[in-house]
């Protein structure tokens, strides 16, 4: 059956048990994302550590997909060079876009390999991105506020303006 | 006539086929874009095999028969809505229909003889808490433009609009509903709603994209000032649309696109205007597509509109009965067919609307997900995103149960 390629049981066990959910302090930027299309939400924040990613916390209003593979996202950063994470964000990326063309490797995505079956339904795409894409713009948001704001809030009407 | 929807579906090539690795198709999504009939896809390829040219320029035969094509279903499809010809204006999609009017009103400062569209700080622009984005941006954006205010009446926990929840001032320019909600399938009361901004010497805009295709709708016997509905929704082409307005009010409204086709007269210092509907339809407009609408309102014609409405009234009680039947799911919108329609949204207690909408289409049960371009109206009832099922002609009482087959599938799956 075609579900159970999407929904693999490690997806649904970060969906029903998500590591390192909830929002925490401190952190040095924070990110809001929103899928337009269907309304989507998710809340990230980033605490980097001597260029480590120390912390990644989260709070999502969205479908499993989207909140799995938030929970994929903490387990594989957080303990990272900065460099290492962006590496992982683009490996997971290229494969979410990949239309299921694209195979991944696990060694570098871990248990993120399973969202391999998504990358075939191009509407959820979006839905497995969203959490990957509040980090990409955490990250950025932190070498922004570098040797100026301590942390800077990502205004949610600007998010998704 | 009775309706035969076993046969009726043998003109639908598109329901026949499978998705999914072989299971049959159950489109229930027709409030998004519905089927189009061997007999629409028929006429535009008649049309553009026997008599395409350009409309309305060129004295050649060809542009002759394509003219009449063109004008012929402009007449039948304002025959179909209660209107004469003239007041129908061809858009590319009701969205545009929206547009036209929000920006005839901003253009209308210094347009002769249109001053009753004129729009301005003090002066406002009504909705309701309901309304398809489509319209609501535009108004928003006319606001923006002009330093006129938006106000919107509130919705009830029921879905109703709350009539007592604002007051229209002489101050409302406007006031634009929907007929029927895209989400809640709530039928609004035009008539009040109309008699109310008449009162007070406002326009009424109708959003009837949701209404035309599956109720019979009078738009002249309505009393409206103006209306706009969509092709697509209604059996016949996507990329044509109608802007129906009344004959006096088209007459004194300034253009909104302008360019070849829609002048009088024009000068290096200035042109003047031809009379509507052209003066609205600048440039070379769609013609297979007003010819393939025409083949639909003659489709729904043929089997009457009232027909069409009972036959979905029908599924939308049986939908309503079984998804209600289904522990931990709610019905956003009126659970009683009291001035309702047919669009059924609702949410699974514990299964996002997304993961609803997988299992389902794994069934080979196409449905929408998300908040269907109706976002505030979503956030008024506390939820990001509802599925919603919606019915055509064509559709089946075992399509509907497909879909509570497919939604307590869902349950199961997540272990809910």
């Amino acid at each position: 059956m075609q579900l159970e390629q999407m929904y693999q049981e490690i997806i649904l066990d970060h969906y029903r048990t998500p590591h390192g959910s909830g929002l925490r302090e401190p952190f040095d930027a924070e990110s809001f994302q929103i899928n337009p299309t269907c309304g989507d939400e998710i809340t990230l924040r980033v605490r980097l550590d001597a260029g480590t990613v120390a912390d990644v916390s989260y709070e999502t209003l969205g479908c499993s997909i989207s909140q799995a593979s938030a929970s994929v996202l903490t387990d594989l950063v957080v303990g990272r060079s900065v460099e290492d994470s962006l590496r992982i964000l683009a490996a997971f990326q290229e494969m979410a876009q990949g239309r299921g063309q694209v195979t991944p490797d696990e060694d570098v995505l871990g248990d993120g390999v399973a969202f391999a079956g998504v990358a075939k339904y191009p509407a959820r795409v979006k839905c497995a991105l969203l959490g990957w894409m509040a980090f990409k713009d955490a990250v950025v948001r932190t070498e922004r506020s570098e040797g100026g704001a301590s942390s800077e809030t990502a205004d949610p009407k600007e998010a998704t303006a | 006539m009775t309706l035969d929807v076993a046969k009726l579906r043998g003109d639908f090539p598109i329901l026949a086929r499978t998705v999914r690795g072989g299971r049959p198709l159950v489109y229930l999504d027709s409030g998004a874009t519905s089927q189009r009939p061997r007999q629409v896809l028929d006429a535009e390829r008649s049309f553009l095999e026997q008599h395409n040219a350009a409309v309305h320029r060129g004295a050649h035969q060809l542009a002759e028969e394509a003219t009449d094509a063109y004008e012929s279903a402009r007449a039948r499809i304002a025959a179909f809505v209660g209107a004469d010809p003239g007041e129908v204006v061809f858009t590319k999609n009701a969205t545009e229909g929206i547009n036209l009017v929000a920006y005839a009103m901003g253009n209308a400062a210094g347009f002769p003889g249109a001053e009753r569209f004129e729009i301005g700080p003090g002066d406002e622009i009504v909705v309701t808490g309901l309304e398809h984005h489509a319209n609501l941006v535009p108004w928003q954006e006319l606001c923006r433009r002009t330093g006129a205010t938006l106000r919107w009446y509130g919705v009830t926990d029921e879905g109703r609009v709350n009539l007592g929840s604002l007051e229209l001032t002489p101050n409302t320019k406007i006031l634009a509903v929907s007929h029927q909600s895209n989400v809640l399938g709530t039928i609004l009361p035009v008539a009040e709603l109309t008699r109310r901004a008449h009162e007070v010497g406002a326009l009424v805009l109708l959003d009837a994209c949701q209404s035309v295709p599956h109720m019979p709708v009078n738009l002249g016997s309505l009393g409206v000032d103006f209306a706009v509905f969509s092709g697509h929704k209604m059996l016949g082409p996507s990329g044509v649309g109608v802007l129906y307005g009344r004959a006096e009010l088209l007459a004194a409204m300034p253009p909104f696109l302008t360019g070849g086709s829609m002048i009088e007269m024009v000068r290096m210092e200035g042109s003047t205007y031809a009379p509507p509907p052209q003066r609205f339809e600048a440039g070379v407009p769609m013609t297979s597509q007003a010819v393939g609408l025409a083949a639909a309102v003659d489709y729904l014609g043929h089997i009457g509109m009232d027909v069409v409405a009972a036959h979905e009234r029908e599924l939308t009680a049986l939908a309503i009965d079984g998804l209600s039947a289904v522990p931990g799911v709610r019905i956003v919108g009126p659970t009683d067919l009291v001035d309702r329609g047919g669009a059924v949204s609702f949410v699974v207690d514990g299964v996002h609307a997304h993961d609803v909408g997988q299992v389902l289409d794994d069934r080979g049960v196409a449905i929408r997900v998300g908040h269907h371009c109706a976002w505030p109206l979503h956030r008024r009832f506390g939820v990001a995103a509802t599925v919603r099922a919606s019915f055509h002609v064509y559709n089946t009482p075992d399509e509907v149960t497909a879909l509570v087959e497919g939604v307590q599938a869902a349950r199961e799956f997540f272990g809910v």
